[in-house]
């Protein structure tokens, strides 16, 4: 299930403004705007389930800790970190160009997980 | 980091430098300690100032100290919804205790999430006690935004780069180490070059005779490596205590009893006062362990140790709360 992060609820307004005109356009086509994608990652027993995921270019990423230790997911490269995740949290990060992106627990650093962006 | 904070302390505390660090302090708090069989008494500020400000120094004596661990001030999950209390409970163990101790070593996980109010809310349970406190963070410490900037706020005058230090009691030195700061990817606990690099000056003029106290939050030997349960870079430490004859290791992090000795160096794993974990592999995951109510207080323990000088490996007795 996606559950929409506070910054997907930020750009959701932007995507309206953007998506409106083509709605109305000349031609009367209706052009939907091509969906936003989306993908869970769950964090539980230490681990990320699942471990490796590929996912095209634009796909929003949410994780959502499921243990009752708080982790994080840190970037190996350091582009992008969440906060400490209690029970329940979620983290989203929205991946806008393709490539493989390594990333860790900083609290549990055996626990590694791997997005691997399709342009 | 490369920061000291203020106000720089050397590597041996004198009697000032180590009342003004602890929070716990009460200035007529009375020493017990067993010497020759007679029980003895003194305010602990005449037993600081006579004990040995100097490596080396030969003031040895006997003496009592305790450690507490993963206190987990924060947690309320199913484990253990009654974390504070539980802390509670081991600040009157300890203070019920027959030989009370010269000092406490906190071995980490002070706070379940490192925010201001757990560490407030751990400094008010802990300061009934009337020994001073001393302590190092567990990675519940240092999950803030500011990657340990809140435990050094409270925690960190008068430590080096992400709170390290040591100080000395009567006879025993004592090295507070931090192993949960910059952690890396696929690897476990890590003391890290700058941390090393202080300890090997720390130790330096310290003769072979003298007892090592270390304590830091993750077991200092591979307990379990697929559940992270071991310092990456314990074997460098461990080298620069090979020539000491006596060292005994202290640390929390896995929340039960371990006990292992190599040559000169004995290991011991401690209690958490707020829930257990699974042992080794006995789990799919590490983690808070759900026992039944009553079994619960079996699980949770302080820890006493007594030192005498020549006798050996310092003495620890654990207890439960049951």
């Amino acid at each position: 299930m996606f559950c929409f992060s506070a910054s997907a609820r930020r750009l959701a307004p932007l995507f309206l403004g953007l998506a409106l005109p083509v709605l109305v356009g000349p031609s009367g086509a209706l052009v939907a705007a091509q969906p936003a994608q989306a993908q869970t990652v769950a964090i539980k027993g230490f681990a990320f389930v699942a471990q490796s995921i590929t996912v095209p270019v634009g796909t929003t990423v949410t994780w959502v800790n499921q243990d009752e230790d708080p982790h994080t997911v840190t970037a190996t490269d350091k582009s992008f970190h969440s906060a400490a995740m209690d029970t329940g949290d979620k983290y989203s990060f929205t991946f806008t160009r393709a490539g493989e992106f390594a990333y860790f627990c900083s609290l549990h650093p055996h626990m590694t997980g791997k997005v691997i962006v399709k342009g | 980091m490369h920061d000291d904070h203020a106000p720089p302390a050397p590597s041996v505390l004198d009697r000032r430098q180590l009342l003004s660090r602890c929070a716990g302090w009460a200035g007529t708090a009375a020493v017990y300690t067993m010497a020759g069989g007679t029980l003895s008494s003194t305010s602990l500020d005449q037993a600081l100032a006579a004990g040995p400000r100097h490596h080396g120094g030969g003031a040895a004596k006997p003496f009592t100290f305790l450690q507490i661990s993963d206190t987990h001030i924060g947690f309320d999950k199913a484990a253990n919804p009654h974390a504070r209390d539980t802390a509670i409970q081991a600040v009157e163990k300890i203070k019920a205790l027959p030989h009370q101790p010269d000092l406490i070593l906190h071995t980490g996980d002070i706070t379940h999430l490192s925010t201001d109010a757990q560490f407030d809310d751990a400094k008010q349970i802990l300061s009934g006690l009337s020994a001073p406190v001393f302590y190092v963070p567990g990675e519940h410490d240092f999950l803030d935004e500011g990657q340990g900037k809140a435990f050094l706020a409270h925690y960190g005058r008068g430590t080096k780069g992400t709170g390290w230090y040591s100080f000395d009691h009567y006879g025993v030195h004592f090295v507070a180490l931090n192993n949960v700061a910059n952690l890396k990817p696929g690897g476990m606990a890590h003391i890290g070059e700058e941390q090393l690099a202080w300890l090997k000056s720390d130790l330096a003029g310290l003769s072979a005779s003298t007892p090592i106290v270390l304590f830091g939050h993750i077991p200092l030997w591979t307990v379990y490596e697929q559940w992270g349960w071991g310092t990456d870079d314990s074997a460098q430490a461990l080298a620069l205590l090979r020539r000491f004859g006596s060292v005994t290791v202290l640390n929390g992090h896995i929340h039960q009893i371990l006990h292992k000795v190599e040559g000169n160096v004995a290991f011991h794993s401690a209690r958490s006062t707020a829930y257990p974990q699974p042992a080794p592999g006995a789990a799919a995951a590490p983690g808070p362990l759900k026992v039944p109510d009553a079994q619960l207080p079996t699980m949770l323990g302080i820890r006493s140790a007594h030192f005498v000088p020549g006798t050996g490996p310092i003495a620890l007795v654990d207890q439960s709360f049951a």
